[in-house]
């Protein structure tokens, strides 16, 4: 190391001493500006990390600034208007232009929750079925074309879904049945569809991820590819097909548009499948353009709006919590 | 011999669902396009509806979708790619990044109706604007960022990490680094993901109910000034999409023809759309086989 190090500076001595100074004054050039800073760098360099910090705290902010105004906003039903939370939340009778008005949006609640779940309880085995249609039976024709179809079902805009369900699904259950036709039913048939893609994406990455060779082992122990399938492939991906359910679930949840066209709005409670309802989305569509902002009315719809956001956060925090048993498995 | 049995109907059954699946998605394009289809003539797509007789079209609609298209685009891409960059490239491990991930989350499972309420709430009452076409871009930003951060940092992280040494090993600083080497690798994934936003926010309607509004004035196609309130570019004017104009035609339609209007304007989005789908795949391939010279 040493004589190394000796044999170096002997050179450049040898340099200076040789008189060619042009060659070590260019050295001491490189070596100033390799030591230094250049100046138009760092100012790049501090900028684009800084505008790229900024963007990202933009969502940051986004998020707490729609949780602040809907929440301001919602909040004023029960602060401003003195409306109690408890009748709020459980009053079956919705009459906000009556004197005295009342709110009570039970109704709402009630068919967001019924609608949601109708919609899962049909599209989830539907879902799940054909994520082990593409990962174990037939994976093949599964990536060929299933999953292309998926995905284009995924591209299909809500309202799209809507308009079919109106004018396809709604005669048909007046045929059928001899009902109004707008109905609980086809809200819950049009939602299954929309929310089919989600469950099918999802659940199928869940399934793709257990291991081969819990698949091998029990194929040697001598079971069949359905036993396989159900006691051990569905098994192992329970978190992450629960997972696919919920996302649908929320995205069924916050739906508005498509719903709002085929289950008939009224505030009457359901008496069963094929009866009208009215969901919290639908109830905001309708009514938000024709209220007055800051009237009591007004005000109810916000709260409704802040209900929605709370079921958000509520599906998040499941999530979570899925995922996380998913990282501990 | 009863497992060999249940195997056998596990298969039919779940075969049966896959083409349930796929044929409901035939059935469901088959009928909006057979509906629409004897509307599609160049005369639908370009004239101006009709609030009360038949024979009204969806040109200002279309228009006003491409126009917002583009306004929102320029609007989330540069804070969406900028947001990405952070999270692949800086975000350290720590309590703030967990912050930012988690509103992320947030953000892209809020239901478009309240993404559409806040744009009630801050850009149109707020701002004082009214409904515009420039609050409609600005709410459709809020429900594109996600998607269009998420997609970014994925881009940015498959780029091999040799590319990204190799640019640092020279010397050259990590901002120019990341603009001009890992950038550009990662442009066809971020490109795919932009298509696919923009078939998203073309659909989209529940959003822009309440910030570009339901009603569009009577757009005049030769003033392209940016101020008139009739010019067609006027970002500032009302504007209603071609997604929303669906949905208002089949809730509240006042015309004889209402029917067909809705089914030509549903097939119109829905060939849209598919477009975008379609393309977005395409693309991917292709920049994918130009970019590693050889078949995939």
């Amino acid at each position: 190391m040493n004589r190394r190090s000796e044999g170096s500076t002997i050179i450049v001595d040898k340099k200076v001493v040789n008189g060619k100074k042009s060659d070590s004054e260019r050295q001491s050039l490189i070596a100033r500006k390799m030591l230094t800073y250049n100046k138009r760098q760092l100012t790049e360099n501090v900028t684009g990390r800084t505008v790229a910090m900024v963007c990202a705290a933009l969502l940051v902010i986004v998020v707490l600034s729609i949780t602040y105004f809907i929440a301001s906003k919602g909040l004023s039903t029960f602060f401003v208007n003195g409306v109690s939370i408890s009748e709020f939340l459980t009053k079956v009778k919705w009459d906000p232009e009556g004197e005295p008005a009342i709110f009570g949006v039970f109704p709402f609640i009630l068919g967001s929750f019924l609608v949601t779940t109708l919609a899962a309880i049909i599209a989830a085995p539907l879902g799940i079925g054909a994520a082990i249609f593409m990962t174990e039976i037939f994976p093949n024709f599964g990536k060929k074309v299933l999953k292309p179809v998926i995905e284009l079902l995924v591209g299909i805009p809500s309202v799209v879904y809507g308009y079919v369900g109106l004018s396809l699904l709604v005669p048909f259950i007046r045929e059928q049945f001899d009902v109004l036709g707008f109905s609980l039913l086809a809200g819950g048939l049009v939602l299954a569809l929309m929310i089919l893609p989600t469950i099918t994406s999802v659940a199928t990455d869940a399934i793709e991820a257990v291991p081969q060779d819990l698949r091998n082992a029990s194929l040697a122990l001598g079971a069949t590819r359905w036993q396989t399938i159900w006691n051990v492939v569905l098994h192992s991906s329970l978190p992450g097909c629960l997972t696919a359910v919920v996302l649908g679930m929320a995205r069924a949840f916050g739906e508005a548009l498509a719903v709002q066209m085929v289950i008939g709005n009224t505030t009457k409670l359901p008496g069963g499948l094929l009866d009208p309802i009215s969901t919290l989305t639908s109830g905001i569509t309708l009514n938000m353009g024709n209220t007055i902002q800051g009237t009591p009315y007004n005000n109810a719809l916000w709260s409704m709006a802040l209900l929605l956001l709370a079921m958000s956060f509520i599906f998040i925090m499941i999530l979570r919590l899925l995922g996380r048993k998913r990282a501990v498995k | 011999m009863r497992a060999r049995v249940m195997d056998r109907a596990a298969t039919v059954i779940l075969t049966l669902i896959a083409i349930l699946i796929i044929g409901t998605l035939i059935g469901l394009l088959g009928f909006i396009l057979t509906q629409g289809w004897h509307k599609l003539n160049l005369d639908f797509l370009t004239s101006p509806p009709d609030i009360v007789n038949a024979g009204g079209g969806i040109g200002p609609q279309l228009f006003n979708s491409l126009y917002l298209l583009v306004l929102t685009m320029l609007i989330a891409l540069p804070i969406g790619i900028g947001a990405g960059i952070y999270m692949a490239e800086y975000a350290p491990d720590n309590k703030f990044t967990q912050f930012i991930r988690m509103s992320i989350e947030v953000l892209s499972s809020l239901p478009s109706i309240v993404v559409g309420l806040f744009g009630l709430l801050v850009f149109v009452n707020m701002t004082g604007w009214g409904y515009t076409l420039f609050s409609g871009a600005l709410a459709l930003t809020v429900f594109n960022l996600p998607l269009l951060v998420r997609v970014t940092e994925d881009a940015l992280r498959n780029v091999p990490r040799s590319q990204k040494e190799a640019s640092l090993a020279l010397g050259i600083t990590k901002w120019r680094t990341i603009v001009s080497v890992i950038l550009p690798a990662a442009l066809p994934g971020i490109l795919t993901g932009a298509i696919l936003a923009s078939g998203r926010v073309f659909g989209e309607a529940a959003a822009l109910l309440f910030t570009a509004g339901m009603s569009s004035p009577n757009l005049n196609f030769t003033d392209f000034s940016w101020n008139s309130p009739t010019s067609p570019l006027n970002p500032f004017r009302p504007a209603e999409t071609l997604a929303v104009h669906i949905w208002k035609v089949n809730s509240e339609g006042l015309t004889p023809d209402a029917r067909d209007v809705a089914d030509g304007a549903a097939a119109v989005l829905i060939i849209a759309v598919l477009l975008f789908n379609l393309s977005a795949r395409w693309f991917g391939t292709w920049v994918y086989k130009k970019m590693t010279s050889g078949s995939n």
